[in-house]
């Protein structure tokens, strides 16, 4: 099932992160090695075995609808890459044609 | 009194008794930061002021005569994926550059509340995704038995400030080995509690499922002293137990193993495993039986699978959490020059801040969770989840605890398995399943392997909300190893030539 570097470009793509050709070429083979490895836990995997998303038995937790205390705007706006008018400044979100 | 060879007990005793003060406690060990974090590389950050204002504030407490909690005045080590509000928290990678928390973790919060005195920020991999510090977007630590070899990862750097006695507390989180690996390889004490027992909030999350913030430590006793202050239900956790914290401490005081069935795990030794760590680790059931416990061998068939199943389940949580990066309210941005989209700007941001391992898991998580391979990769990895779960189950049936090496090999030599991401993988082949169940387990050094003089640690895996086993076998372990080789397994280093550089040795008669 050999990845190919267009087909970590595409998993690139999809997570948001852009590859450099060097990366591409690097990675592809390294992932088809551990792709590889792990594909042995598919033996052992029989349809009657029920799957564990989690090591706790988890129920929703619910709060009280109380307003508590908070971080401060100002506080939270001091971390970020830009700032606007007491907002988070990000780039346009659409395309200019679309 | 050697202040920096001594324990965390005895200093927190020695500060409450007035005989030395927390500044001075804080002074000596940032002292040796200065000294050696050259050549050790432990700390990302060193707080100084902070550090000397809280101890300041544990000695004036004492003179007036307020009562000091356990751990009063005593410094720590903190990974650097804990925020602390108002000091950088990097979490290893240049995407969390010079971010500063607006916020204390739970964790952190615990510290202060105690008075523990927060040195700096640790070194760790990128996202505490590694076995050796070498994935950290900054720098590589530095193992103070041999600088030329890895302090173990991700939590190296609260490892190595430990061994070289730039701290005597550090905090660290386990996901799949990461506090007990670094623990096994510089020959200190770490425990990875049962999951949910410590608070993940204001934890930077790597795999939220096995996510496992625990105490790390050069003797069992402190490590559950720091225990008994880290653990304990917290609502702002949704997988938080609210259950009470077992008496480690108590554990680690009594320390009686007479009557305790111990089990060895059959699958985790032979190919692959160093002679002289099989070696000590043989040695170390023989003491255990010396001092009373029985030993019987326990067969968990699905274990050789553990390791399979992380690398599916842990990159498919990563790449889900390190979605939050995303340039927009924090951290790095690249790109933004008002043509580029925000897409683009992801994407830019993304490429350039993250480090190459942390690229490989995302890429690994975003195709096992894509249509089409869900359900051979992650449905079925989730599978072997239930299987090991079942393995444990029926292991605690008939024993106590299960025993184990903490990982196959010592220390290995910085560069040797950076390229080859599977070799690095399997550093922690026995920690895994303990992940994976979500008991607990701890690595306690059980000697110097003959073959190349560095750490070997001995796993002790505990059921769920049992961990006071966990210091129970430690710790009689510990006393029993102490006792023969006339000192701890870190007074080996103090004292040798290879630890010459730490200057210790002539401070060290006392302790």
């Amino acid at each position: 099932m050999a990845l190919t570097a267009a087909d970590v470009a595409r998993l690139g793509e999809l997570a948001r992160i852009r590859l450099t050709d060097d990366e591409l070429a690097h990675l592809a083979p390294q992932l088809d090695v551990i792709l590889e490895s792990v594909a042995s836990v598919a033996a052992v995997a029989a349809a009657d075995v029920p799957p564990t998303s989690h090591a706790l038995p988890l129920t929703n937790v619910f709060r009280a609808d109380v307003v508590t205390p908070s971080l401060r705007a100002e506080d939270v706006l001091a971390a970020a890459p830009a700032v606007e008018d007491g907002r988070f400044r990000v780039p346009r979100i659409l395309a200019e044609e679309s | 009194m050697s202040i920096l060879r001594s324990t965390a007990a005895d200093l927190a005793g020695s500060i409450a008794a007035g005989d030395v003060s927390a500044r001075e406690v804080t002074q000596a060990h940032l002292d040796q930061i200065g000294a050696v974090d050259g050549a050790v590389k432990a700390f990302l950050h060193v707080d100084t002021d902070r550090a000397l204002a809280a101890a300041d504030a544990v000695d004036a407490k004492r003179a007036a005569g307020e009562k000091l909690g356990p751990l009063a005045g005593v410094p720590l080590a903190m990974k650097d994926i804990f925020t602390l509000k108002g000091a950088p928290t990097t979490c290893g990678s240049r995407i969390l550059e010079g971010w500063v928390p607006p916020y204390n973790s739970t964790i952190t919060d615990k510290l202060l509340d105690a008075g523990v005195v927060v040195l700096g920020k640790t070194n760790m991999d990128e996202f505490a995704m590694g076995s050796s510090t070498e994935n950290s977007g900054y720098f590589t630590t530095h193992n103070p038995w041999d600088n030329t070899r890895i302090p173990g990862g991700s939590g190296g750097g609260s490892a190595a400030a430990l061994a070289a006695f730039e701290s005597p507390l550090a905090v660290g989180t386990d996901t799949g080995g990461s506090i007990r690996q670094p623990a096994s390889v510089t020959g200190t004490v770490g425990v990875k509690p049962t999951y949910g027992a410590t608070s993940r909030y204001g934890v930077v999350a790597m795999a939220s499922s096995l996510d496992t913030p625990g105490p790390c430590a050069r003797t069992v006793l402190d490590a559950a002293l720091l225990h008994s202050v880290i653990a304990g239900w917290d609502p702002r956790d949704s997988t938080s137990i609210n259950a009470p914290v077992p008496d480690v401490v108590g554990a680690a005081r009594h320390g009686d193993v007479r009557g305790l069935k111990i089990g060895v795990v059959t699958e985790f030794g032979g190919e692959g495993y160093q002679p002289g760590v099989e070696q000590r680790f043989r040695e170390a059931l023989a003491t255990l039986e010396g001092l009373g416990a029985e030993i019987v061998e326990v067969s968990c068939p699905h274990f050789e699978y553990a390791l399979a199943a992380y690398y599916l389940i842990m990159p498919s949580e990563v790449s889900s959490n390190l979605a939050r990066f995303d340039a927009m309210r924090y951290g790095l941005r690249v790109g933004d020059d008002g043509v580029n989209g925000v897409e683009d700007v992801m994407n830019l941001t993304r490429g350039a801040g993250f480090g190459s391992e942390a690229k490989r898991r995302i890429i690994i998580g975003t195709y096992a969770l894509s249509s089409g391979y869900y359900d051979a990769y992650y449905g079925s990895a989730q599978k072997v989840r239930t299987l090991i779960t079942r393995d444990f189950d029926a292991a605690f049936g008939t024993v106590d605890v299960l025993v184990s090496p903490t990982t196959p090999t010592t220390a290995f030599t910085i560069g040797e398995r950076v390229d080859d991401p599977l070799a690095m993988y399997k550093a922690d082949l026995c920690t895994i399943p303990s992940n994976l169940a979500g008991n607990c387990a701890i690595s306690i050094p059980c000697g110097l392997s003959p073959d190349d003089g560095l750490p070997v640690g001995f796993q002790v895996m505990a059921p769920a909300l049992a961990d006071d086993r966990l210091y129970r076998v430690g710790a009689a372990l510990e006393r029993e190893l102490t006792r023969r080789w006339g000192g701890g397994m870190l007074d080996q280093l103090a004292d040798s030539d290879a630890g010459a550089y730490l200057n210790l040795s002539q401070a060290g008669g006392v302790r």
